[in-house]
């Protein structure tokens, strides 16, 4: 059978490679994609341990409210890439760095 | 090895390369493609783990809802975020990329460490769950109880998202409207 700790390890796994592309990726969309890498090892961590509740299930409920919440989440934040694009011509975090007046 | 091992390290093996991948590819339509490979073999992870319904969802809402939603927001932003992707030096290992890396590797180790510390098989309460059968066996059919669930005992939260779903809704349909004809 497979054991918690191995579900953990990849979850690790998957965190630390979100982490990566979030610091050093210079493209909005990307970051974005690394945020979601993070969201999905914490959902992994939750379902893995959801496992041993087998009356209240609180892991995989939670983990359902994890992945509408990250859907909301995208959504606005597209909304923010795309004003962003409109306004600056670009989506590199780095060029980003007047107010609106 | 039991099959069950294989699929386990095989699926894992699928969705380790791929966010890698993900996160090296210099081009971005490649990257978000990818992302679609981990997040399916992640609902396969899901199943693994005995949470059928769960799985289902993510490839309903991730595949299906997040991932179009990105397409679509890479393709309205035009073609000059291809151009600022291509003026990236193309170095496959460069030095900016340096403390990133070594940032992502510690922090790995750190949690592995963490990890194989705290032995997460022997934790008192995941011990009472196997001696008092509230382990969930691969014969179980969990979704009626999901639902059950879902309606009495987290009532309260279930509540809470539905209002934050449209306060999301709201908040996007805001921003991405014209300016000035507000």
């Amino acid at each position: 059978m497979i054991t918690l700790t191995d579900f953990l390890v990849v979850s690790a796994a998957l965190f630390c490679i979100g982490l990566y592309m979030t610091v050093s990726k210079r493209n909005a969309i990307q970051i974005l994609i690394g945020i979601e890498l993070i969201l999905n090892a914490a959902i992994l961590n939750l379902v893995a341990y959801g496992k041993y509740d087998k009356v209240n299930n609180s892991g995989q409920i939670f983990a359902l409210f994890a992945i509408v919440l990250a859907a909301a989440t995208t959504a606005v934040a597209l909304a923010i890439i795309l004003n962003v694009y409109r306004r600056y011509k670009t989506i590199d975090p780095n060029d980003i760095n007047k107010l609106k007046d | 090895m039991t099959l069950v091992r294989v699929l386990f390290y095989f699926l894992s093996f699928i969705a380790i390369a791929s966010a890698l991948y993900a996160a090296s590819s210099k081009n971005l339509v490649r990257s978000i493609f990818v992302f679609f490979v981990t997040l399916f073999s992640l609902a396969g992870l899901y199943v693994l783990a005995l949470a059928d319904f769960v799985a289902v969802t993510q490839v309903v809402i991730y595949v299906g809802g997040i991932l179009v939603l990105i397409l679509f927001a890479f393709m309205l932003s035009g073609k000059e975020t291809l151009n600022v992707l291509q003026k990236q030096e193309g170095k496959f290992f460069s030095m900016k990329k340096l403390p990133a890396i070594l940032l992502a590797a510690v922090f790995f180790i750190v949690l592995t460490n963490v990890l194989f510390k705290a032995d997460a098989d022997n934790l008192p309460w995941v011990r009472d769950a196997i001696s008092f059968k509230n382990e969930i066996s691969p014969k179980d059919i969990m979704i009626d109880n999901i639902g059950v669930n879902l309606m009495t005992r987290y009532l309260l939260p279930f509540e809470a998202i539905s209002i934050l779903l449209l306060v999301a809704l709201v908040g996007a349909a805001h921003l991405s409207r014209k300016e000035g004809k507000a």
